[in-house]
């Protein structure tokens, strides 16, 4: 299964002094982030540290209040950021799915949506073993299977940038195994991946990003 | 467009049929907003009332606002609405896809409405097939502008509060004018300029609709 | 010049608000049908024409260029907020003196007449534009929320406008403003009635203006709260 588009040249993710603010609130207070093409980034911190505000900013998901930025070839303040998000493939934390859908239906709503083939969805969900659960509405599926579900969304589409929101979360020991080979197997693809972790992973980033008070640190 | 239309207007269907949201919850209480406005006419004037053509259509404003908040809520968990978001859909496509799903779910809710107001309102019922294609553009406007001013609202802690002080001003010409067709076709008189009031509201929502959508999204 | 001209603006304003009340109460005679009545109309269509044309119609215009990539700015947005609820102040005075000219004249403080029924609307509409703004936190999505809101206010304000005035013939008569009509305007009392509009129209641009410095002030102080924030924010992750 190939698993990304066309390789990307120059950084994939080139921020300056990047700020997101909500209600007055800086999430992100200034981050300044160079990432080359077909690298695993894991990102860092304490809670409230603006891990997940800095996926959602490379995700195309939240407004840029200041400083600069270029995600995937599209300037992140004045740019289509409809376009940049067409080219992130996203795993939240929270249930990322039509709940009433079954897990193949939603699978099948993204493939269309992207004008992928229908047959990218059943390997997707053998890939992540719910190949049994395929007809299983997504709201009985458990938490670990919800994320199981987030890693086929990101297999049945060709993203050049995924983002993983905590990807180890509700997932037991085979699940993390499997979500560490999947990413190393992307990467080799040429896929840039940012995932944030709180915990020891089971797989090498090329670079571990530190972030606390909404910036960079380390 | 079209065929993001589809996509989304055939998914929001496929996730009523399977949730049963509007079956079970609104048009009962749609039934029961019926059966309370015979109730505020009072015994002597619940059937044959000039009033009921207008009681008809405040039940499916208020049928309207509940199902414009269901078809949003769709996309209202975070999650849902980032990943959704990075499928890069056409925003026009998505604003006529959740509008013709809505249209065609109020359509259904209606005419079993209307079928309880001949009932028990007494309304004529070769009147009710009369007024009927109007009551199918009606709701259609509605469900256009519902789903335009749902996605004004968008997805705030006060979203459910704040629709109903946006749409009803909206929604104000609508039922004067669905009303007005509803009583003519009744008394069986020409009701042309009705149908244009309608027919502009129609075409001014879906214009703005496919035009705005993405702005509003993007916000 | 121009500071000059914006420091006339209160003092011309009220001086010709003050004219008005002295022609209008003092100066012209009552009406031979309506009396003292008729003295309204140096209020109410002056008040009217404020709410429904001048200040809705700047919200209008500047939520139109403001959605309009071209001309998008925050001037444009702090404008239609600022207009918009001096619309709604107007608005309101002009349902106020409607009725009070109602009662004596139908017998009720409120009919079922179409322009004071799309009137109403209309302040509802005003009211709920600052709803929507009071619901978004966000500078940006608060004012695209709002102007495409205010376009489709204004859309909808004609579709309100015949829908109210056809439902109301087909109803009953309109009997309301035939009073209005039979009302003899000549000589001392046209330009009262003109100088009203004058006067009212001054008075809107001087909320406006107030308003909108108000709106500056507000997002000043958002600036610097925003600074402080992030200066907090950045020791936040300081060991």
């Amino acid at each position: 299964m190939s698993l990304a588009g066309p390789a990307p040249t120059g950084p994939v993710v080139a921020l300056e002094g990047a700020v997101v603010a909500h209600g007055g609130f800086p999430l992100l207070a200034g981050v300044t982030l160079e990432l080359a093409p077909g690298t695993l980034t894991i990102l860092r911190g304490p809670n409230g540290a603006g891990k997940t505000s800095l996926l959602r900013l490379l995700g195309g998901l939240e407004p840029l209040s200041g400083g600069r930025g270029v995600v995937a070839g599209v300037d992140l303040a004045h740019g289509d950021r409809r376009l940049l998000r067409r080219k992130v493939g996203w795993v939240g934390h929270e249930g990322s799915f039509y709940d009433d859908l079954t897990a193949e239906e939603n699978l099948r709503f993204a493939a269309r949506a992207l004008g992928r083939p229908g047959a990218a969805v059943g390997p997707a969900l053998a890939r992540v073993g719910l190949t049994a659960r395929a007809a299983t509405a997504a709201r009985r599926l458990s938490a670990g299977q919800r994320r199981r579900l987030g890693v086929a969304w990101l297999l049945v589409r060709r993203a050049e940038l995924w983002l993983l929101d905590e990807p180890y979360a509700a997932l037991d020991d085979e699940g993390r195994e499997l979500v560490g080979e999947l990413l190393v197997e992307a990467r080799a693809a040429g896929v840039t991946i940012v995932a944030s972790a709180h915990e020891a992973l089971a797989f090498d980033g090329d670079r571990e990003v530190r972030l606390a008070g909404g910036r960079v640190v380390g | 467009m079209i065929r993001v239309a589809l996509l989304v207007a055939g998914k929001d269907l496929r996730i009523e049929a399977r949730s049963r949201v509007l079956a079970s919850q609104v048009l009962p209480f749609g039934v029961m907003a019926l059966v309370l406005a015979g109730l505020a006419l009072g015994p002597a004037r619940a059937g044959h009332s000039g009033a009921a053509p207008g009681l008809f259509y405040l039940v499916l404003l208020l049928v309207t606002l509940l199902a414009v908040g269901r078809s949003q809520s769709l996309e209202r968990a975070a999650g849902t609405r980032a990943s959704v978001a990075t499928l890069g859909l056409d925003p026009a496509g998505v604003f006529l896809g959740k509008s013709a799903a809505l249209a065609l779910e109020l359509v259904t809710m209606g005419l079993v409405l209307e079928a309880l107001a001949v009932v028990m309102l007494h309304v004529a019922l070769a009147g009710a097939l009369v007024a009927l294609p109007s009551v199918v553009v009606t709701l259609a406007t509605l469900a256009a502008a519902g789903t335009l001013y749902g996605a004004i609202v968008g997805e705030g802690p006060v979203a459910s509060t704040l629709l109903p002080v946006l749409a009803l001003p909206a929604f104000a010409p609508l039922l004067i004018a669905g009303e007005r067709a509803f009583s003519a076709a009744l008394s069986r008189q020409a009701e042309a300029r009705w149908w244009v009031i309608t027919l502009v509201a129609l075409a001014a929502y879906l214009a703005v609709g496919v035009l705005a959508y993405g702005v509003l999204e993007d916000s | 010049m121009h500071r000059t001209l914006a420091r006339l603006l209160g003092p011309a304003t009220l001086a010709l608000l003050a004219l008005t009340v002295w022609l209008g109460l003092v100066v012209t005679p009552p009406d031979r049908v309506q009396g003292n009545l008729a003295r309204l109309v140096y209020v109410h269509p002056a008040v009217a024409w404020v709410a429904l044309y001048l200040s809705f119609g700047t919200a209008t215009i500047a939520s139109a260029l403001y959605l309009w990539r071209r001309t998008r700015s925050v001037t444009l947005d702090r404008v239609a907020v600022s207009a918009m609820e001096v619309s709604l102040v107007f608005i309101v005075l002009t349902l106020v003196t409607g009725s009070i000219w109602g009662r004596p004249t139908w017998g009720v403080w409120w009919a079922w007449d179409a322009r004071l029924t799309s009137t109403a609307i209309l302040g509802v509409l005003a009211a709920g534009y600052l709803a929507l703004r009071r619901a978004n936190d966000d500078p940006q999505r608060r004012a695209t929320r709002s102007a495409v809101f205010a376009l489709v206010a204004a859309i909808n304000v004609p579709i309100i406008h015949f829908s109210v005035l056809w439902w109301k013939t087909l109803h009953q008569g309109a009997t309301v403003f035939t009073a209005n009509h039979t009302l003899k305007i000549h000589g001392l009392m046209a330009w009262t009635l003109l100088l009203s509009f004058v006067a009212f129209s001054l008075a809107y641009l001087w909320l406006l203006r107030a308003r909108y410095r108000l709106e500056v002030a507000r997002a000043r102080r958002e600036s610097d709260d925003l600074t402080a924030a992030l200066a907090a924010r950045v020791l936040e992750g300081r060991p």
